[in-house]
């Protein structure tokens, strides 16, 4: 198996997708002669020409709407965001149309298309483009929202999303994309909406999504020294949400810590949260921790910055404090 | 033998059928009074965004379409466009009734009509967001170089949106065959548009993207008509978007629940004396290509259609709860 980068698994399975079917196309700022603002489109413009791999002004509403246009139409594009920062001006074309068009026009419009880009917290860029924005997509029905931590995971869902009939929104992260995994050289796709139990443990259930699972992983070695072993789930889909994984790891070790890089006020982890306590109520030794980012926009300030975020040692404290090792 | 230029020109420009053209400017107005009346009745909820007085612009573009691989978009306006276009007007009165009978199932009511069959790509209820859509499917036909042309339908309001803008420039970097048509009803909700713009003749807004544009009478279905083919065959012909600002006028207030007290009614009164229908309807009997027997039974069969679909509507049963959970994904 080839050990590659998460940037190159992703490049992998636009290129392999892109030969499969003429309708893919990629169109995003910088995707085309710059070959990708962070080089996901290496190359693709010399394989595939200008007319599928389309470089576009920097008009997030416009091109992002296009694109929706041509999908209605029988195309299949990807939108590459420079960062799902930017996103925010598209918001308006991914929910009012892709996300509804099929539900309001009585099931004759599904929309065929992936929206993809770094999403959360990078370094030093303060507030404005460093920010984790998959609670807001999860929360539209309509849309599905994935989030692979690693390059086996981000190839095989980004050709599931290129297939899927759905709109799919694929958040990747800026600091994730020199990340390097094992990658099958024959193809493979994972489905959408499978959680992956990275990791076995019996002691407490740490459930994460995105480029979090790094530290988690880093946290859960931590806490094996001191003899805590935990169950690691990598939800990697949001929506659909895989939740007979999360209440079967939550039954096995009865505590659960949810680890979120968004910010805490009506986020994913708090949903999820909510989906143990509700169901699985009774086997809950202790009350769910979350991990989230702090409730600030982002500090410029690398120390400030770190204190914000979601990190090994928050991670060790609320397992602890689920553990009862710790005070609350 | 024809060349495929000339075909093409042909398809561009077509001879307008009057007589046809009459009879679907009185559809929707026959329509839209019957959804008036249900709406009084409470039969139909929502916003009702009616059209009478602006069916000229639909008519006349829209007569220039072949609907096999030609496209339309519109706002939440859309009656006129749904039915210039061909949809069953049963589909479209059962949809007002929020029943499964109707076009969208029910599901998507006054603004959200669609018929993927007849390239109605709907029905769109916010202020500029189907701008790009438009834009898009032109993108997909010159990708599979066919011969078609896509219709953009919005209002004076949409044209401030940074959408439109967007798209615009889009449209010429891309030489997309698209059509972008401005139906300048002269209200953006309850705002004179000369209140709100910077300028006053909109067709101008394509020159700072070197897109052509041009004003045109709207209550004049032959002058759309006209100009319409022009731009349907530069978009076909040459593959680059026109800009048209069509000066129209709604008769009725932004939706039902608008008494439009914000206009006189000299004003009102003006632009009813030059009904698009009466317009063409005289036009007609002064050629001696009409008589107002031949009308009044066109519009008698006109009223029993919209009966009909009005009683289709009535009587369609309510949509099953299950629907509620359908089409959110494919």
């Amino acid at each position: 198996m080839a050990v590659i980068t998460y940037r190159e698994a992703l490049r992998q399975a636009l290129e392999e997708e892109m030969h499969r079917d003429k309708n893919v196309i990629l169109l995003g700022e910088e995707v085309a002669q710059y070959n990708g603002a962070y080089k996901v489109s290496k190359g693709l413009l010399d394989e595939f020409g200008e007319e599928r791999v389309i470089d576009t002004p920097i008009t997030e509403e416009g091109f992002t709407g296009v694109a929706i246009g041509a999908a209605m139409a029988g195309m299949r594009p990807v939108v590459e965001w420079m960062t799902f920062n930017f996103s925010i001006q598209a918001m308006d074309q991914v929910f009012n149309n892709a996300a509804k068009m099929l539900y309001m026009s009585g099931g004759q419009f599904n929309i065929p298309i992936v929206f993809r880009g770094p999403n959360g917290p990078a370094e030093y860029l303060a507030s404005q483009h460093s920010q984790a924005l998959a609670s807001i997509y999860a929360h539209f029905p309509g849309l599905k929202v994935v989030a692979p931590a690693t390059p086996y995971d981000a190839k095989g869902l980004l050709k599931s999303a290129i297939r899927d009939d759905n709109p799919v929104v694929f958040m990747e992260a800026e600091l994730i994309y020199a990340w390097e995994g094992d990658v099958p050289e024959e193809e493979y796709l994972i489905e959408i909406g499978k959680a992956d139990l990275k990791k076995e443990g019996d002691d407490v259930s740490i459930i994460t999504f995105g480029k979090p699972l790094q530290i988690v992983t880093e946290a859960a070695d931590v806490l094996e020294k001191k003899g805590i072993h935990a169950d690691i789930l990598d939800l990697r889909s949001l929506r659909p949400l895989d939740e007979e994984a999360i209440l079967k790891t939550v039954k096995k070790t009865n505590r659960a810590v949810i680890v979120d890089e968004s910010w805490p006020v009506a986020g994913m982890a708090s949903h999820i949260g909510w989906i143990i306590s509700h169901k699985a109520f009774d086997f809950l030794d202790a009350p769910v921790e979350l991990v989230t980012s702090e409730d600030v926009p982002m500090p410029y300030n690398h120390t400030l910055e770190l204190a914000a975020q979601p990190s090994v040692d928050k991670i060790v404290q609320a397992v602890q404090k689920v553990m009862y090792i710790r005070e609350a | 033998m024809t060349s495929d230029k000339t075909k093409k020109q042909e398809t561009a420009k077509k001879t307008p059928d009057l007589k046809h053209m009459l009879g679907q400017m009185l559809l929707i107005r026959r329509f839209e009074e019957r959804a008036a009346q249900a709406y009084g009745l409470r039969k139909i909820g929502g916003f009702l965004h009616l059209y009478i007085g602006q069916e000229a612009v639909a008519v006349g573009s829209i007569a220039h379409l072949d609907l096999k691989r030609d496209y339309v978009y519109t706002a939440y306006r859309d009656h006129g466009h749904a039915i210039a276009c061909g949809m069953d007007i049963k589909g479209l009165m059962a949809e007002l009734y929020g029943k499964e009978s109707g076009c969208s199932r029910g599901k998507g009511g006054s603004m959200h009509f669609f018929d993927k069959e007849k390239h109605f790509m709907g029905g769109n209820g916010i202020v500029g967001a189907h701008i790009p859509l438009a834009a898009g499917t032109a993108m997909k036909i010159k990708f599979n170089k066919e011969n078609g042309v896509v219709l953009c339908f919005f209002g004076d309001g949409a044209i401030h949106q940074g959408s439109f803008h967007e798209t615009l420039n889009l449209a010429k970097i891309w030489n997309l065959p698209v059509v972008f048509i401005c139906e300048n009803n002269q209200y953006g909700m309850g705002t004179d548009f000369r209140r709100v713009s910077s300028v006053d003749d909109f067709s101008i807004m394509g020159q700072s993207y070197g897109i052509p544009g041009k004003q045109v009478n709207g209550m004049d279905v032959q002058e759309v008509h006209r100009e319409v083919g022009e731009a349907v065959y530069r978009a076909k012909e040459e593959g680059t978007p026109t800009l048209l600002e069509i000066k129209t006028y709604r008769y009725k207030g932004h939706s039902m629940s608008d008494p439009a007290k914000y206009r006189t009614k000299e004003e009102l009164e003006e632009y009813k004396n030059q009904d698009p229908i009466l317009i063409l309807k005289d036009h007609l009997l002064k050629e001696k290509k009409l008589t107002e027997d031949e009308f009044q039974k066109m519009d008698k069969k006109i009223k029993d259609q919209v009966k009909a679909a009005a009683d289709f509507a009535e009587k369609s049963p309510e949509p099953s709860l299950e629907l509620l959970y359908e089409d959110v994904l494919v």
